[in-house]
């Protein structure tokens, strides 16, 4: 706890910070002109009252769960009113950094072609692919699984595969399959493939000799100990590989549609928008994509808490 | 494994060394994987056939050659499997066709010499001729590359240290910084690569600087991560240990907490490289300027796919080199820490 802090108290010091950096927040934003020349100053100034102002907020009784949520929107708050009053002080030209507000108004200016574009590149394209491509992987995984040979020679070639840069298969899949969804979808399954197949083989193999021999006692099948044992252990494996395999969906239908698309779609915005140097709508694209894959994320996450609840890692 | 093992207790008796050694190979892995690729190239060489069918029977039907469904508007809504069987005695051509959908596996290979041993050797722009390296070999395009991804990765690197290091030190930081560190990951950054180049592009960087932020961005966030977990990763006990010993915050860090966290960053190194070539390869999309990526898009602008197939295999082989590199420095580092080998 800084010295500050601690002289004033910490309820008092909470409201000094949050006073001062409001003050100054709403002089950077309604005065930038006045700020223009001592914008080294003001910017120093409002990074250290947001810092005090987080490292408060974390120690202050009164919301202690809370400040989990809070300290990361300060943090968020302050880089969105620096970006804000730097681009208006020192007039950054719109082509280089659009200010957050600009941002926020083409966002709900476009919101009809922005949820096209998201139908197109995230349902249609990301999910389709990583849906077949989990899939796929599972099935493969299992017969990975069954023969042991398999395992000793696809694992490897997996492995290896994993590390590459599968995002480069884009351009020969866009010419197989066409511009539309259909290649993008294909991308995303060879991108997911390989991290899934990883995974969901390491979780198999995480059973106990204890735990299988208990399965063979009951004379269970493969398939039995495989559904009633097997997968269950696996599944915090299979959740780890999802929620990589999310984010490389979302590159992987973003970036091949850099190698041909419809007129829609969030990477054909990206590129058409950069060609009219419009950055709001490129960053109102990113923002459509962040929300996309926190979403997923989220998703996987709370599935994943439903299912592997029994799990060292899920227990509070 | 279920039969007897080479290596061990009585194993290999009765084999010359050499025999044993061959053994060893087989029965340690070597042979599986060697059936896997085998088994790949195989499909790969029949897929040729039905990928590139109709070009195949359109060249045949130029040079007069008796075609199954005459006219070529049937052909065009017809299966490529049906085609094949009705017109199997013209397939010849399939694995040698120039521009085909799918080149087989020695036309790539043949188009990877030609770009890399023969245009650097023989050709006119070669090094031996001119003294550079060939603006069209795949060895001058891959340094462009694997220049931008290393001069990024080793920034995105050293931030990303410096940052886990603040992390696990600053409650403020732990608590405001490490959530937005965590959620970049779950969004596809990617996506800024295009408008990263054009807007430094119009303040003036261009070129490997340009491709070097993309490619620090992207290891970036993994190598904090990973290292926010490895300097957690003692256990109270050794914590307390170095507390009774009386050690300084700057003893606990470069005794104890640095040590145990080489696993986690060696780890997180090793995805965070293969993110990093990612970034440079599309950073390299919107301008042209030489580059695996370039290569990429020129042949999918012109159709040649041999040269996309032969820049993806020099990436595939870039990256291969990267992390093996990461990991032989890996397994260096651990033997002198004196991990058991």
């Amino acid at each position: 706890m800084t010295r500050l802090t601690v002289a004033l108290g910490p309820g008092r010091a909470l409201a000094i910070y949050l006073g001062a950096f409001v003050a100054l927040a709403v002089l950077g934003l309604f005065a930038a002109e006045a700020v223009g020349a001592g914008i080294v100053v003001w910017l120093a100034l409002l990074a250290f009252l947001g810092w005090h102002l987080i490292d408060a907020l974390s120690r202050w009784d009164g919301m202690p769960r809370a400040a989990f949520t809070v300290a990361p929107l300060a943090l968020g708050a302050v880089v969105l009113i620096g970006w804000e009053a730097v681009v208006r002080a020192l007039g950054v030209p719109p082509v280089i950094l659009p200010p957050p507000s600009a941002i926020a108004a083409t966002f709900a200016g476009n919101l009809p072609t922005l949820w096209a574009d998201f139908v197109q590149t995230i349902l249609k394209g990301a999910l389709s692919g990583y849906v077949i491509g989990c899939l796929f992987a599972l099935g493969v995984a299992i017969l990975v699984d069954r023969y042991d040979f398999f395992r000793r020679g696809l694992l490897p070639v997996g492995n290896f595969m994993a590390a590459l840069p599968i995002v480069g298969t884009a351009p020969i899949l866009v010419m197989w399959f066409g511009f539309d969804w259909q290649s993008k979808a294909a991308v995303v399954v060879v991108m997911v493939f390989f991290p899934m197949l990883v995974n969901i083989v390491a979780g198999l193999a995480d059973t106990t000799q204890m735990q299988r021999d208990l399965m063979r006692t009951y004379s269970a099948s493969y398939w039995q100990t495989l559904h009633r044992l097997r997968l269950p252990a696996a599944l915090p494996f299979i959740f780890n590989g999802l929620k990589i395999s999310a984010t490389l969906a979302l590159i992987g239908a973003i970036v091949a549609e850099f190698f041909g698309s419809p007129t829609v779609g969030l990477g054909f915005r990206i590129n058409a928008s950069l060609g009219q140097l419009a950055l709001d709508m490129v960053w109102s694209v990113i923002v459509v994509a962040a929300i996309a894959g926190s979403l997923l994320y989220g998703a996987l996450t709370l599935i994943e808490n439903r299912l592997t609840f029994w799990h060292p890692s899920q227990r509070q | 494994m279920t039969d007897t093992p080479v290596s061990g207790a009585g194993g290999g008796i009765g084999r010359t060394a050499r025999a044993s050694w061959v053994a060893r190979a087989l029965s340690g892995g070597l042979l599986p994987v060697v059936t896997v690729v085998i088994a790949i190239l195989a499909i790969w060489y029949v897929a040729v056939v039905p990928m590139n069918i109709k070009e195949v029977l359109t060249q045949q039907e130029r040079a007069g050659a008796e075609i199954v469904p005459p006219s070529a508007a049937e052909r065009r809504d017809a299966g490529r499997w049906g085609l094949v069987f009705n017109n199997f005695d013209l397939i010849g051509p399939s694995w040698s066709m120039e521009r085909a959908r799918l080149p087989a596996p020695h036309q790539v290979a043949q188009e990877l010499w030609a770009s890399t041993w023969d245009e650097e050797v023989n050709g006119r722009r070669g090094i031996v001729r001119s003294g550079t390296l060939s603006n069209r070999s795949l060895i001058y395009h891959g340094g462009v590359t694997l220049g931008a991804t290393v001069v990024g990765f080793l920034i995105g690197a050293a931030l990303g240290v410096a940052l886990a290091v603040g992390i696990v030190y600053s409650r403020v930081m732990d608590l405001s910084v490490m959530p937005w560190a965590i959620i970049s990951q779950t969004i596809p950054i990617v996506a800024l690569a295009p408008m990263i180049i054009v807007v430094l592009y119009s303040v003036g960087l261009s070129g490997l600087v340009a491709k070097a932020v993309i490619s620090a961005y992207l290891s970036f966030f993994p190598v904090v991560v990973g290292m926010v977990k490895g300097l957690r990763s003692p256990d109270q006990m050794q914590m307390d240990l170095l507390h009774t010993y009386n050690a300084t915050p700057a003893q606990q860090f470069w005794r104890l907490r640095l040590p145990s966290s080489v696993p986690y960053l060696f780890a997180s190194l090793k995805i965070g490289i293969a993110a990093s070539l990612v970034g440079a390869i599309v950073g390299e999309l919107p301008v042209q300027r030489g580059g695996l990526g370039a290569r990429m898009l020129g042949g999918s602008y012109y159709g040649q796919t041999e040269q996309i197939w032969a820049a993806l295999f020099a990436a595939a082989v870039l990256a291969a080199g990267l992390v093996w590199l990461i990991g032989w420095i890996e397994r260096r580092t651990l033997r002198a820490m004196g991990a058991p080998t």
